[in-house]
This record gives C-alpha cells, sequence and structure tokens, in this order.
C-alpha cells in the first residue's frame, strides 16, 4: 500500500468538551506508520475521550482543532466511514447486543468493509477459517462466537474478542482503550499476544493505558503522557517506566 | 445531547414517501357503485352466482351492521370512515376461468415480479418445482390462479377461492363459516360477513399431512376499494396444514380499510400454523394514504389435543386493528401467538392475541416483540382467560418492546382473567431501547446506522422469526430492514 510521507494520524490544537465542560483542551499528537504509541495518564486526564473522539463518538462537541488520518479529514467523517478507512476502536466496555450472534456481528462487520472497498462478501467457509485461525491464537472458544455479542460474557472475553474482532478486519489505526483493565496476567499475555501478532510497518497503535504492566508486553516506540486533557511529555519506552516510579503528580500538577 | 438531537432529526427526515412498493397495476376491472346497502350486496352475491342461503347470510349480517358501531377502545386515532364512499366489489379483468398461470394477465405477473418478494413463487413462474409452496393469489379481492391444486387434489386438500368452495363444496363451508368469529361478532367482522368479495379456503382430511406449506399473497390494487377477504381453513381429525400470507399495496391517495376475517378451525389432534408477514402501505410523513387494516383471526381448537400456532410480521399499514386469537375449547388443546409488529413513521398499532381456555388441560404461549420508530404508536393489547372448567390450563406470555428514537410510543395492555384456581398464567413483559451505545459499537466496526438498526432489531426479534418457514424468514428479515430505513440516521 502506497501512503504519503506525512503522518498516519495527525490532531492539531484539539479541544473537545462535553454538556459545555471541557475535556481535551489543545491537544497536539502525531503517530506514524509503523508505530505503537503508548498514551498513558491519571485518571480524567481525558485518554478515553480522546479515543473516542478519534472514532468519531457522538456525544462529543468539537469546540477547535483538526484530526488527520491518512491526510484525510477524519472530522468530516461518519463513524462509519472512519471504520471503513481503518480506524479501530478496542472498547474499554464492549457493548451487549442480545439475540445477534457473535459470528454474525463479526460476518456483517467484515463483509461491510469489504464492499465499502468495493470487493464481494466473503464466502462462509473463508469467514470461518479466518475467524478459528483468530480465535486459535487468542485462545477464544469458538463455541463461545455462537452466543450473543458479549452477552454474559467475562471481562476477560470481552477484551479478547475485541482483538479478535481486530485482527479480522486488519484495521490501519489501532485504538486500544485501556484494553488491559481487568485483565487477568494470563489473559493480559493471550491479548499482548494477539496485538503484537498484528505489529506491521503499515499500521500503528495507539495504546491508552494506567499502567506500565502492558507495555511490558506490548513494547511501546513512544510513550505520551497526558493530563488535563493534553499531551505534557513523550519520550521512549523509559518514560513509562519513571511514570511507574514516580506516578503522574509531577505532570498533573505541569498541567495545571 | 448532541447525539440525540442527531437521531431526533434524522427521524424526522423519514422518507416513508419512498415506499418502494407504491406503484398501480393498470389492470382493466369490474368495479360496483361506491356505497353500501342491500342492492350492491345482491349485487355482489349475485356477480359471484351465490346460492340463496349465502346471500341470506350476507344479507342478514348487513341489517346487524347497521345497529352496530365501530369500536373505540384500542389506542389508535383516524377520522370516521364513510361507509358510502367505498367501492366493495371490484375483479380484474381476466379471461374466464384461468386454467394455469399461462392464462393470467401477463400484466397481473408482472407485478407480482415487481414486488420482488416471493421468493419461492418466482421460483414456482420459473417451472421450478422444489420447495413447493401452492399460491392461490388474491388479487383485489377475486382468486386469479391456484397452482398444485391436482398435487394437493391427490391427496384429498382443498385449496381454492372462497367462491370455488361455495360453488364446488358448499356444504363444507356451510358447516363452517361463522362458526369462529360469528357474522355478528364486531363491527368489521360483520361488515366482512355482508360483502366479504372473495378469500381462501383450505380443507385438510383426516389424517393427511398437507404435503406443501399454501401460501396467498394479497394485494390490494383497485382505487377506493375496501378489501374484504374470507378465509376458512379446516384441518381435519389428525391432519396438519401451513399456511402463509403475505402482502404488500400500491400507493395510495386515499385511505384504504381492510376488514378481512379468517376462521381457523383444529379438529381433534389437528394443527394449523399460520404465518403472515404484512407490508401494506403505512401512509406518507404526514400518514395520509395508508392502509387501515380491521382484521379478525381466530382460530378454534374445536378438537382435543388439537393445536392452532399464529405467527405474523406486521410492518406496514397506517393502522393495524389486529388480534389473531385462539379458542380453547378441546381438552389439552394449545394455541400459540408469535408476532413482531413495526411500526415507523406514522403509523399506528395495536394489535396482539386472545387465548380463551375453555378446555382442561390446556396451554397457550404468547412472544410478542413490538418495534416502535419515528412518532408511531405501537400497543399490544392481548388477553388471557382461564375458564371455570380449564382446570390446569397453563399460559406464558412475554412481551417485549424497542423503541428507536424518543417521539415513539410503546404500551402494553395485558388482560388476565382466571376463573379456576389451577389456572398459571404468566406475564413478562419488558420495554428497552436501541442505546447510543449500541449503535455507536455498530458503527465503529464499519456498520451503517441503517444495518447496525436492521441487525440489532433482527436479535431482538429472533425468538419469533424462528418460528416462521425459512423462505419467509428470509423474506420477513428483509422487511424488517426495509421498515425501519430512516429510523436512525
Amino acid at each position: 500500500m502506497m501512503q504519503a510521507a506525512g503522518p498516519m494520524l495527525e490532531i492539531k490544537k484539539l479541544s473537545v468538551s462535553i454538556h459545555g465542560a471541557p475535556i481535551l483542551e489543545d491537544l497536539n499528537l502525531t503517530v506514524r506508520a509503523g508505530e505503537v504509541a503508548a498514551i498513558m495518564g491519571p485518571n480524567g486526564s481525558g485518554k478515553s475521550t480522546l479515543a473516542y473522539v478519534i472514532a468519531g463518538k457522538p456525544d462529543y462537541e468539537i469546540v477547535s482543532g483538526e484530526i488527520w488520518f491518512d491526510g484525510e479529514d477524519l472530522l468530516e467523517l461518519e463513524p462509519n466511514e472512519r471504520a471503513q478507512k481503518g480506524v479501530f476502536l478496542a472498547f474499554q466496555y464492549p457493548v451487549e447486543i442480545p439475540g445477534v450472534a457473535t459470528m454474525t456481528f463479526m460476518k456483517a462487520t467484515l463483509n461491510a468493509r469489504r464492499r465499502s472497498r468495493g470487493q464481494g462478501d466473503l464466502t462462509t467457509p473463508d469467514f470461518m477459517r479466518r475467524v478459528r485461525e483468530a480465535s486459535q491464537m487468542l485462545k477464544l472458544d469458538q463455541e463461545m462466537l455462537r452466543r450473543p455479542l458479549n452477552v454474559g460474557f467475562s471481562g476477560g472475553e470481552k477484551k479478547r474478542l475485541e482483538i479478535l474482532q481486530m485482527a479480522l478486519l486488519r484495521p490501519r489505526l489501532c485504538v486500544l482503550d485501556e484494553t488491559d483493565s481487568g485483565l487477568d496476567i494470563d489473559a493480559l499475555k493471550v491479548v499482548s499476544d494477539g496485538v503484537n501478532a498484528l505489529r506491521d510497518p503499515e499500521r500503528a497503535f495507539l495504546v491508552i493505558t494506567h499502567y506500565q504492566r502492558l507495555l511490558e508486553h506490548i513494547r511501546p516506540d513512544v510513550v505520551h503522557v497526558m493530563a488535563k486533557g493534553r499531551i505534557v511529555a513523550s519520550g521512549g519506552p523509559e518514560l513509562a517506566l519513571e511514570l511507574e516510579r514516580n506516578g503522574y503528580r509531577d505532570y498533573a500538577e505541569a498541567a495545571a | 445531547m448532541a447525539a440525540v438531537q442527531g437521531t431526533v432529526d434524522r427521524v424526522r427526515s423519514i422518507d416513508v414517501e419512498a415506499y418502494k412498493y407504491g406503484f398501480v397495476s393498470p389492470i382493466e376491472s369490474d368495479v360496483a357503485p361506491k356505497g353500501l346497502n342491500e342492492d350492491i350486496i345482491r349485487f355482489i352475491s349475485a356477480r359471484k352466482e351465490e346460492p340463496e342461503w349465502l346471500l341470506a347470510w350476507r344479507l342478514d349480517a348487513f341489517r346487524r351492521w347497521l345497529t352496530m358501531g365501530a369500536p373505540k377502545w384500542a389506542r389508535v386515532e383516524y377520522p370516521p370512515i364513510d361507509f358510502q364512499e367505498i367501492h366493495y366489489f371490484s375483479a380484474p379483468k381476466t379471461t374466464p376461468g384461468p386454467k394455469s398461470l399461462d392464462d393470467v394477465d401477463p400484466e397481473l405477473l408482472r407485478t407480482y415480479a415487481k414486488l420482488g418478494i416471493p421468493l419461492v413463487e418466482q421460483e414456482i413462474l420459473a417451472g421450478v418445482e422444489r420447495p413447493r409452496v401452492a399460491v392461490d393469489a388474491v388479487f383485489d379481492s377475486v382468486s386469479v390462479a391456484t397452482t398444485f391444486k391436482a398435487e394437493l387434489a391427490k391427496v384429498g386438500v382443498i385449496f381454492c377461492s372462497f367462491s370455488e368452495a361455495v360453488r364446488n363444496h358448499p356444504d363444507l363451508v356451510r358447516r363452517y363459516l361463522g362458526t369462529v368469529v360469528p357474522a355478528t361478532d364486531n363491527f368489521y367482522a360483520t361488515l366482512n360477513s355482508a360483502v366479504f368479495s372473495d378469500g381462501s379456503f383450505v380443507y385438510v382430511p383426516p389424517g393427511i399431512r398437507c404435503p406443501m406449506e399454501l401460501s396467498t399473497y394479497f394485494r390490494i390494487n383497485e382505487k377506493n376499494t375496501g378489501q374484504f377477504e374470507r378465509t376458512l381453513i379446516v384441518a381435519d381429525k389428525g391432519s396438519y396444514v401451513s399456511y402463509l400470507e403475505g402482502c404488500t399495496a400500491p400507493k395510495r391517495d386515499e385511505n384504504q380499510l381492510h376488514a378481512a376475517v379468517v376462521e381457523l378451525i383444529a379438529l381433534e389432534d389437528a394443527e394449523i400454523k399460520y404465518s403472515t408477514v404484512q407490508n401494506w402501505y403505512p401512509g406518507d410523513a404526514e400518514g395520509k394514504g395508508g392502509i387501515y387494516n380491521f382484521v379478525t383471526k381466530r382460530g378454534d381448537c374445536r378438537g382435543a389435543r388439537s393445536k392452532i400456532s399464529w405467527t405474523q410480521v406486521e410492518t406496514g399499514s397506517a393502522i393495524t386493528w389486529k388480534y389473531p386469537s385462539c379458542i380453547l375449547r378441546g381438552e389439552a388443546s394449545r394455541g400459540e401467538f408469535y408476532s413482531i409488529a413495526i411500526s415507523n413513521g406514522r403509523q399506528q398499532v395495536d394489535s396482539g392475541t386472545k387465548m380463551i381456555h375453555l378446555g382442561c388441560n390446556t396451554r397457550s404461549r404468547i412472544i410478542s416483540k413490538g418495534i416502535a420508530a419515528g412518532k408511531s404508536q405501537n400497543t399490544y393489547r392481548g388477553q388471557v382467560s382461564a375458564h371455570r372448567l380449564a382446570t390446569g390450563a397453563r399460559n406464558f406470555t412475554n412481551c417485549d418492546s424497542l423503541l428507536i428514537g424518543h417521539q415513539c410510543g410503546a404500551h402494553t395492555v395485558p388482560y388476565i382473567e382466571a376463573k379456576n384456581a389451577s389456572a398459571i398464567i404468566e406475564h413478562e413483559a419488558t420495554t428497552s431501547k436501541v442505546s447510543e451505545e449500541q449503535l455507536f459499537y455498530c458503527l465503529q466496526r464499519g456498520l451503517s446506522a441503517e444495518e447496525a438498526t436492521a441487525l440489532i432489531v433482527n436479535g431482538f426479534v429472533r425468538d419469533v422469526l424462528q418460528q416462521l418457514p425459512m423462505e419467509f424468514a428470509v423474506e420477513a428479515q428483509k422487511l424488517i430492514a426495509i421498515s425501519l430505513e430512516g429510523s436512525v440516521g
């Protein structure tokens, strides 16, 4: 795939509020193809809002700023158009859809994406093969995929299912919103392996987390620290270790 | 909240005008003058060359009707209907007595093709024999095509138009007509009894399992024509029949009244499965021009261990007033009602069922899924009663409503009566909304809002869809998607 020389994702002076309350203020962020960027920060720093705004969740008011994705103005696109262009958000709290088999849901989304690219629907055997491969990698029981989407799934199962969908959809930009929350050590390992298997020079990851723990498994190229709705520090993986030792307090004060 | 406002705007912009089946077939009709009086009834009866007893039955019903008023208890609003402004008879001019589809007006066949719906039936038209479905096509009141009659005749199953049944099987018709829905039953059923034009008749002899699903596609085609179908299905001892009814109608400027009557009779150990997919014109964005659907459907489980099962997918009509019911008379007989009722735009639905437990150890099951979008009102109205002698009667009712947007309404009105202490009646009801979170999740995975809504709704109605015969379920699923178009952005 030919890409412009510029960054994959470029956020410029983004200010966002919800119900009139400012959440993000003058946020700048650049993510390049092939990069794994970690976003760390305390509760309430606006990390999840950033993830939602990139994905196009409608509750947020974009006060000012720009988001460019592969040279396109992302803010002009509907959430499903963004998804079709390759933006994927692994939700912190994946929603339940009663009555819709997980398999049915995944097939519908995969085919919607294929159609948006002028490709035909996958045949059922092709689809099943892809699901089988991906679910083996994520140690997900295929029987589970016949159950309604996320209904009665454990926290760990829901998170693994998000990564399974990511593996099937093969997005350009993967935004992982606290994918590590609620995971035990084993599940964390499985999920991280799943993510690592998708690392690719043409793909970028924005990994949102509170903890260094996840970053031991998914090694970031860049670490950004977020506080009070903006990026207050950026550095290499060592920055995450420093945060683990000293906490966010210094950064929070700096932002204030 | 921005998101909600967005939904409101989208719902407001619903283009109900874009009703995809709105077209009129230019077929010459033989139309009776407008209005209703005894002469018109005599005209209808004469045109159909009916026996004297049937004319007398019609006239009795008409005189009774004159003393009745339209029911007011349903949660629907509409201007008073001027019954003198309606044509009560209209017959398409075809060559007399078509013997096969080849003899049928090609315009008529094109109309069916344009509907694009009858998947299985199209196969039949193309000469494909499997899966086998017999079609008794009701086109503006007169049955014009009947297929597979010979094969059905081999096992003694009678499947023909109502008029034909009156001519060829008068004793059967006379024995059963009006025994489930009496001519005096209610305003609309009584009107139907007086002026019914045509419909279908089915008789399955003792011990016979009907070898195919019987299917009727209704179309309302003639301008200003009331449609008064009359269907009578009799399953004799130990027999089984599955009957499919599906409808779409062309677009209209004026409201069209539809007052059908369906009577089902199941004798000892017999089973009738009656499935409906209804997609009549719902009216424009203001609700003008849609079909008024006032239907009386009732089944009588007359024999011991008999079973009647109603499954309906209701997506069309400006007004739906419809309560397919079961009278559980036979000992250990069973009644079932599975319903999906979808309303959008300005549609008003007041639908449900009645399960009347008369015999001992009778059982009934009601699963109703109501989906309201746009500015529609969707009411489930259901009665379950266990009479004094119905010892061991058992009912389970589950009634779920789903709201899309926040200008619509869903209402559940259960009437429950138990007159003996051994009856067990359960009623469960839920109301939920398609949440913004669910929609956003689907959108994030690349589905459009419409695809997402259809998916969520199909999940919601899955229990009922599973009750439909397979080909019908596929159709119904598409219909659900079509009828919710524009309900979200």
